[in-house]
């Protein structure tokens, strides 16, 4: 029981991270139709941001740790969220009237770009940050064996809980949210109706970046060592959970990602490390030939 | 066409006698997160050639180092060791990693290029590698006998784990250790392999939390074991955590912070506490380089590869392999010679302990 407790907690804070970058995979393939390939890399830029805005703040002596950690927040978010901005105005949107690939293929150019680009500029190799927020608290304890849930873990899993309570809501209720969706259902005639679809798009790309700015910090704070290729696995991992749950559904984003974490923990704590992968994609493979939609996706109308 | 060719053959002449120099190379993880290896063997590298250029060169003729990145890739070392040949190198010091200097290996002794890696462990590289391939640092089936017998004293009657990261150098090295752990009557709780370059060890260090593990017995990198270490105390785990010589860099502590205090690892004796090499030391530290790990190792394998050039007369790949295998080289690493297989006759692996951010010989 304690060991299974301890393993859940390994999992969802995992899941929470893989949840929060799936959300910008499957917001961009609900609004345009296309798989962002570089939203792993705008997660990885947020996360040299955030180490970047920790290493100016200390420089200055602020020893506020919740002060500190608000700066980085925010300084991480804008500037990942600039990328995102640039990333659609220079590679997507020129070829938005193109056939279907070519974006897809322009997706692709960027990813290599940005991981070189970060490569270049701040050297291969792995940057390291020690732990700000240490320690935990102890949930059970049974015959010597303690479950653990760390401040840190808290901090993901509840800011995760909140971020997506707050989407869940902007989406919903707000004006932008309401031109979101119009543009998901059909964006020509959206755009007749009198919605921006190009501020709209942008606005995507750009919410989406500041979620994965958010997720990039929780892994650095997290793990404390990040590097120019952090971006290609977690974006994987990312989007594999984006399509379990359903691409295109938020929710589906949130529940694909903590499924792929716990798929992760578990399988790795009750059979073997070596496999978790193995597992987690399998599980895909499965849930896809049952549901080609995904878990919570909506099988997609042919418009004629 | 006819004219295109003398043309060619022309530029080949006129480069090939402005090109009296002796080009020689070195290769390791210049990118990539062992990428600080890659830099320590470059560091070494190019110091040895600095000093041999400084003190007339080989034979009257000065060196050029090429700088070969595998990024610990065993598809691109084939890609640089075939690039190396292109360049026409006689000499290659590397590479790190054992899943890199193994299929390597192979592209040098065909094209006669002697390769004396400062780092890669593994006992394949020599024991199936052509005459050309040798080392200047220890073999797995050593560090895992210290570190087997070791486990079987120090953790008799207690719970042993032992993991690795699938690669030719850390799952070798676990191997070695387990069979020596088993051999002297030990034997393991949790025989486990990660993936390299995973950041994520929580279910990991549940599992272990689980199995009451006193000592974790790591077959990889620093960059995995530092994470390894750091999620074991942040889950309340005192587990001790025991590896090889692929902790030796700053880079391990800048990881782990305060949860690396009291590692430990093997390594060959400090060559930074030669008196030989005193002189280097200090010139390397007033550059700002620190010689840990396998700079200085680097910077031996071309002193050796040198010193044997200047006794064959030539750099000839048979004569010197013939100079290699029967003479002692005096070498920042001290006096060492090489055995049939290509082995360096030189003491092997002792236990160091991480400690306030630096590595010393365990007490």
């Amino acid at each position: 029981m304690e060991y299974f407790a301890q393993q859940l907690i390994n999992g969802l804070t995992l899941g929470s991270i893989y949840g929060l970058i799936a959300i910008g995979y499957t917001m961009v393939y609900g609004i345009i139709g296309m798989i962002n390939f570089a939203h792993g890399e705008v997660f990885m830029i947020g996360a040299f941001i955030a180490l970047i805005a920790f290493l100016a703040v200390t420089a200055t002596g602020i020893a506020f740790v919740p002060l500190i950690l608000l700066i980085m927040l925010a300084t991480s978010m804008i500037f990942t969220a600039a990328y995102g901005w640039t990333v659609e105005r220079l590679a997507y949107r020129p070829l938005r009237g193109s056939f279907r690939l070519a974006p897809l293929i322009s997706a692709i150019g960027m990813s290599i770009f940005l991981q070189n680009y970060v490569q270049l500029l701040q050297g291969a190799r792995v940057k390291t940050l020690q732990p700000i927020i240490s320690g935990g608290v102890v949930l059970m304890e049974d015959d010597g064996f303690t479950v653990v849930l760390s401040y840190m873990q808290m901090l993901i899993v509840g800011l995760t809980l909140a971020l997506m309570v707050a989407f869940w809501m902007m989406i919903e209720r707000s004006s932008f949210g309401r031109s979101q969706r119009a543009c998901e259902q059909d964006r020509t005639m959206a755009g007749l109706l009198g919605v921006d679809v190009d501020r709209t798009i942008s606005l995507t790309f750009v919410t989406g970046a500041g979620l994965a700015a958010i997720a990039g910090m929780m892994f650095l704070l997290y793990y404390g060592v990040i590097d120019f290729f952090i971006g290609f696995l977690a974006g994987l991992k990312a989007f594999t959970a984006a399509v379990l749950g359903g691409i295109g559904s938020l929710p589906g984003a949130m529940l694909g990602g903590l499924l792929i974490g716990l798929i992760e923990a578990f399988w790795a704590g009750y059979f073997t490390t070596e496999y978790k992968d193995v597992a987690a994609f399998a599980i895909l493979v499965l849930v896809l030939i049952f549901r080609p939609t995904g878990l919570l996706g909506r099988p997609e109308v042919e418009k004629v | 066409m006819l004219k295109s060719i003398s043309i060619a053959a022309a530029a080949v002449f006129l480069a090939g006698a402005a090109h009296a120099d002796i080009t020689i190379a070195t290769a390791g993880p210049m990118t990539g997160q062992y990428a600080s290896f890659g830099a320590q063997m470059k560091a070494g590298a190019e110091a040895a050639v600095r000093d041999i250029n400084a003190a007339g060169g080989v034979m009257g003729q000065m060196l050029k180092l090429e700088v070969g990145d595998d990024a610990c890739d065993p598809k691109q070392a084939v890609a640089v060791a075939n690039q190396m040949v292109n360049k026409g190198v006689v000499f290659m010091a590397g590479h790190f990693c054992s899943g890199s200097s193994i299929p390597a290996s192979a592209v040098y002794s065909e094209e006669g290029i002697i390769q004396i890696s400062p780092a890669s462990t593994n006992p394949k590289l020599t024991d199936e590698g052509g005459p050309g391939t040798f080392r200047v640092c220890g073999r797995d089936d050593q560090q895992g006998q210290v570190a087997g017998e070791f486990l079987a004293k120090m953790y008799a009657g207690k719970n042993v784990a032992v993991v690795h990261d699938k690669t030719a150098y850390g799952k070798g090295l676990a191997d070695a250790t387990l069979a020596n752990l088993e051999k002297a009557g030990g034997k393991v709780a949790l025989y486990e392999a990660y993936t390299a370059g995973e950041k994520d060890y929580s279910a990991l260090v549940t599992k272990l939390k689980q199995n009451k593990i006193d000592a974790l017995y790591v077959g990889g990198y620093h960059t995995e074991a530092g994470l390894i270490v750091r999620q074991m105390r942040d889950q309340g785990l005192a587990t001790q955590l025991i590896s090889g010589d692929a902790l030796v860099t700053q880079e391990y502590w800048s990881i782990t912070g305060d949860a690396g205090e009291g590692t430990l690892m093997t390594f060959s004796p400090d060559p930074r506490k030669n008196p030989i090499a005193a002189p280097l030391v200090e010139k390397f530290r007033a550059e700002g380089i620190e010689p840990e790990g396998y700079v200085l190792y680097t910077y031996g394998a071309v002193q050796a590869w040198a010193q044997a050039v200047t006794k064959a007369g030539s750099t000839d790949f048979d004569g010197v392999v013939k100079a290699l295998k029967s003479n002692q080289f005096s070498t920042v690493l001290g006096d060492f010679g090489f055995d049939a297989k290509g082995d360096v006759t030189a003491p092997g692996y002792v236990f160091y302990e991480w400690s306030k951010g630096n590595y010393d010989y365990l007490k």
